[in-house]
């Protein structure tokens, strides 16, 4: 007896749009075994999380808060997974565009000009743009690996960030703490009343209109889905890959960058050493699961938002909160399992052929 | 002789069309059977049901008389079965031993790659089989391609072999040798399938041929009991005109000329050395030759895909010696390349979308940054109803349309946009005899208009009866020039061959042309 695979001749397109939602089940089911082996309810603990992400007003609000930033990760990551081009460095970028902005906002600390924001957001864009070109150059010019350089420069973008906070730009009222000062008012995104729902949200849904004008009308969002598909078409009609690759880079990393922005002047309104719980990372997820559709990835960035406020309200029901990346890594891994059942069938073989 | 594969009833669907309708086929131990019909006639298709490739929606598959359960290449290799693709199924990194032991369960564990490569060497000598077993896959010409799918087969102990469409990537030479295995195997007891839709081929080489046409087979005659037109008749359906009407054409201005070009192959060594050529407008020249003998290599240089090491591209009198593709492109030059599925079209992309490859970005295509997409689908139109492109919708991805079709979106796209020079490599390679007169037609109809033409092809035919003149290309040297006259055949012939001859030494002629 064994198990093979057969080539399936044509891929099912329901299968296709299965296979997502079939992959959260089975992770869930596969949490539930973990946290049913820690001695605890895995009903009751997917409850707590359920009404903690979902459950209330408030619940909402902070879910939606971190649906900001995976929308711009997961967009960028997308346009590049788009052209084929493996993007790992959201998290990198995000930290740059944080650290620009962040820049701007200490170097006007009584800025009250409406040009501050706008100021901040173009910074942002630069500084993720500029930090995601660095594996777009060395991959258009030199066709290096760009899954391993985008990768690294996540930690070399992480160590620069928190060096100028430890360093020269530490808040020397802090007592020492690892902070910059508080940024001042006119750096902060406008909330929505009550909420900690900043303008970012707005930012986000309209990088995922303009991702998806992009891809659909205009030129060179044709030219990202030739390349995507193959490249070899691609140069053969004329097309300047290398420039493609650098754009698709700059729009990848400037989302990220935005995002960045987004948490800083939205949310924290100053720097310090950690503003990411891993949402670049997260968007690699939330990206495949939306197969690159720029709507869905709003849907799905709204359910990993709630995976993550859901996963602060185990540490009260007593279970560690890195249950969510447990439950994240389960869902890419399914989903990448699962894509290969969309091709390929398997096939149980007895003793006779 | 004894019946060796009975298949019956077989049905298959793919979404939206049905390719086997049904088809009842016996074939006989040791004889050599050539399944015939035009593309899309589900030729492949049934072949691809005996190989465990698709699984048929109904019928059975009896061999020896024996019900077989074939789900899956595996299962096919089991029974005897091979099949060797018209699109090949290789590891384009791995080396020629690697792909022809890959997916067996020997060597278990540990690969001596000295002792597999040795081993296959052999088995190929014992088939008359000339190929390196070290050399990398992406390092071989079409041609050396096959015979490493061929050898595959063999090796893996396949008693039933089809092979589709053997001889479209083969050059006269190469054919003739192909042939003379393929009956040796018959003689010793192997059976043979050949798709084909080439009649004289199917005549001189088969035993017995079943007619194909649209998913149902129309009949199964014995060889020597049919002739051309007949088959030709059951082929389509319709008395075939074999002679094309090519009118003569006084050559007008100097649109490409190129001289001493030199450059490299994907191995790294001299593809093209030192030659020369120019083609006029109202010409076509031709390009014969063996394949791998640098009509690749001299295609891409011109169009801006590989570099020239030293020499010029001259096209409409500018310098475009190592320009990018774009800026050749905006030359007005088309291409009609060697690859449709890996260069010419995108196939997961949609018949729209292949159709503005390369007009995306002109007027009135274009509105700044953005795409003119009502007048793209207007003009996608067009060209679908113009040149009898065969697909259900704009929507369609290019995969699921046939060979002809790919090929005539391809030359639709290229003629639209283009005309003041193309270059076309193997137009009409693996396509049926209707395809291939609209092919004919629409080249013939651009020389009329205007169009310089080089036609790179190793079909003599196709050359002789298309071009004004033709040159000879062998190790990347021009070996002469000969006019496109039926009696310079042999003359044609030597040169392939590597003898000099014809009526003129072009390089010379141009480079006088040139001082």
């Amino acid at each position: 007896m064994s198990i093979f695979l057969e080539k399936r001749a044509q891929s099912s397109r329901l299968l296709s749009a299965m296979v997502p939602l079939l992959a959260i089940i089975l992770a869930l089911l596969m949490g539930a075994i973990i946290i049913a082996l820690t001695g605890s309810n895995p009903w009751e603990a997917y409850r707590e999380m359920f009404v903690g992400a979902f459950g209330s007003g408030y619940a909402l609000s902070e879910t939606l808060v971190k649906t900001i930033p995976l929308i711009l990760c997961s967009l960028g990551v997308g346009i590049a997974f788009r052209a084929t081009l493996w993007n790992i460095g959201a998290e990198g970028q995000l930290y740059m565009g944080a650290f620009a902005a962040g820049g701007i906002a200490l170097a006007f600390p009584q800025g009250q000009g409406w040009w501050l924001i706008p100021l901040m957001v173009l910074a942002s864009l630069v500084g993720g743009a500029l930090w995601g070109l660095i594996p777009g150059l060395l991959k258009a010019k030199l066709n290096v690996n760009e899954i391993i350089t985008s990768l690294l420069l996540n930690y070399v973008a992480i160590l620069w960030f928190q060096y100028w906070i430890y360093g020269p730009w530490k808040d020397p009222l802090g007592y020492g703490f690892p902070y910059t000062a508080p940024f001042g008012e006119g750096a902060w995104l406008p909330t929505l009343a009550g909420t900690r729902i900043h303008l970012g949200l707005a930012f986000a849904v309209l990088a995922a209109v303009f991702l998806f004008f992009l891809l659909k009308s205009t030129r060179v969002g044709y030219e990202i889905r030739i390349i995507g598909e193959n490249p070899q078409a691609a140069r053969y009609a004329g097309m300047n890959i290398p420039g493609a690759i650098l754009l698709v880079f700059a729009i990848s990393g400037g989302l990220a960058g935005l995002a960045g922005m987004g948490e800083i002047s939205g949310v924290i309104h100053r720097l310090q050493p950690a503003i990411s719980p891993g949402f670049g990372y997260t968007a690699i997820i939330i990206a495949w699961l939306s197969r690159f559709n720029p709507w869905l990835t709003i849907a799905v960035s709204f359910l990993f938002g709630g995976l993550l406020v859901g996963g602060y309200s185990l540490r009260a029901f007593g279970l560690s909160d890195s249950l969510v990346l447990i439950l994240q890594g389960l869902i890419l891994f399914l989903l990448l399992g699962g894509d290969i059942l969309t091709r390929y069938r398997l096939r149980w073989k007895g003793s006779r052929a | 002789m004894n019946e060796k594969v009975r298949m019956e009833g077989i049905f298959k669907r793919f979404p939206g069309v049905i390719a086997n309708d049904g088809v009842d086929l016996d074939i006989r131990e040791g004889e050599i059977h050539a399944l015939l019909g035009e593309n899309g006639a589900g030729k492949t298709t049934l072949m691809c049901v005996l190989a465990g490739i698709y699984s048929p929606d109904a019928g059975t598959i009896r061999i020896d008389g024996e019900k077989a359960l074939i789900r899956s290449p595996r299962d096919a290799i089991r029974a005897g079965i091979g099949m060797v693709h018209q699109h090949f199924m290789l590891v384009v990194p791995y080396s020629v031993a690697e792909n022809v032991t890959l997916g067996l369960n020997k060597p278990r564990f540990l690969l001596n790659e000295r002792k597999l490569e040795a081993e296959v060497g052999k088995v190929a000598q014992s088939f008359g089989i000339q190929v390196d077993p070290h050399a990398k896959i992406w390092q071989l010409s079409v041609g050396e391609q096959q015979r490493v799918e061929i050898l595959k087969s063999l090796y893996r102990g396949a008693k039933i072999l089809i092979l589709d469409e053997p001889t479209a990537v083969l050059t006269p030479q190469e054919v003739r040798e192909l042939f003379v295995t393929l009956r040796q195997m018959a003689r010793a007891g192997h059976t043979l399938v050949i798709i084909s839709h080439k009649l004289e081929e199917v005549m001189s080489l088969s035993d017995r041929i079943s007619v194909m046409r649209k998913g149902k087979r129309i009949s199964t005659v014995n060889t020597k009991d049919t002739n051309p037109t007949e088959l030709a008749r059951l082929m389509v359906g319709r008395e075939m005109l074999f002679d094309l009407h090519k009118e003569k054409a006084i050559p007008g201005d100097e649109v490409l000329s190129f001289y001493n070009l030199h450059a490299l192959s994907d191995k790294g060594l001299p593809a093209l050395r030192d030659i020369s050529l120019s083609v006029r407008s109202k010409e076509i020249v031709g390009i014969a030759g063996v394949a791998g003998n640098g009509q690749r290599e001299l295609a891409e240089v011109i169009t801006g895909l590989r570099p020239a090491t030293s020499g010029k591209v001259v096209v409409n009198g500018k310098d475009v010696t190592n320009n990018s593709p774009r800026q050749v492109i905006d030359q007005g030059v088309a291409h009609i390349p060697e690859d449709r599925k890996g260069t010419g079209t995108v196939p997961n992309l949609c018949v729209l979308d292949n159709l503005m490859l390369k007009c995306y970005r002109v007027e009135p295509f274009r509105n700044g940054p953005l795409l003119n997409l009502s007048r793209i689908r207007e003009f996608a139109q067009k060209l679908v109803k113009q040149f009898r492109i065969s697909t259900p919708s704009l929507e369609t991805p290019v995969r699921l349309l046939s060979g002809g079709n790919v090929q005539k979106l391809i030359l639709a796209r290229e003629i639209a946009t283009f005309s003041e020079l193309m270059i076309a490599v193997h137009p009409t390679r693996g396509l049926d005899v209707g395809a291939t007169e609209d092919v004919h037609q629409m080249l013939l109809e651009q020389r009329s208009k205007g169009a310089a033409i080089l036609l790179i092809s190793e079909d003599l035919d196709e050359l002789l009866a298309l071009c004004d003149r033709i040159d000879v290309i062998y190790e990347g040297k021009f070996m002469g020039e000969v006019p496109a006259e039926g009696e310079q055949i042999e003359t044609i012939g030597l040169m392939m061959a590597g003898k000099k001859g014809g009526t003129k030494e072009p390089e010379a002629a141009s480079l006088q042309a040139h001082a």
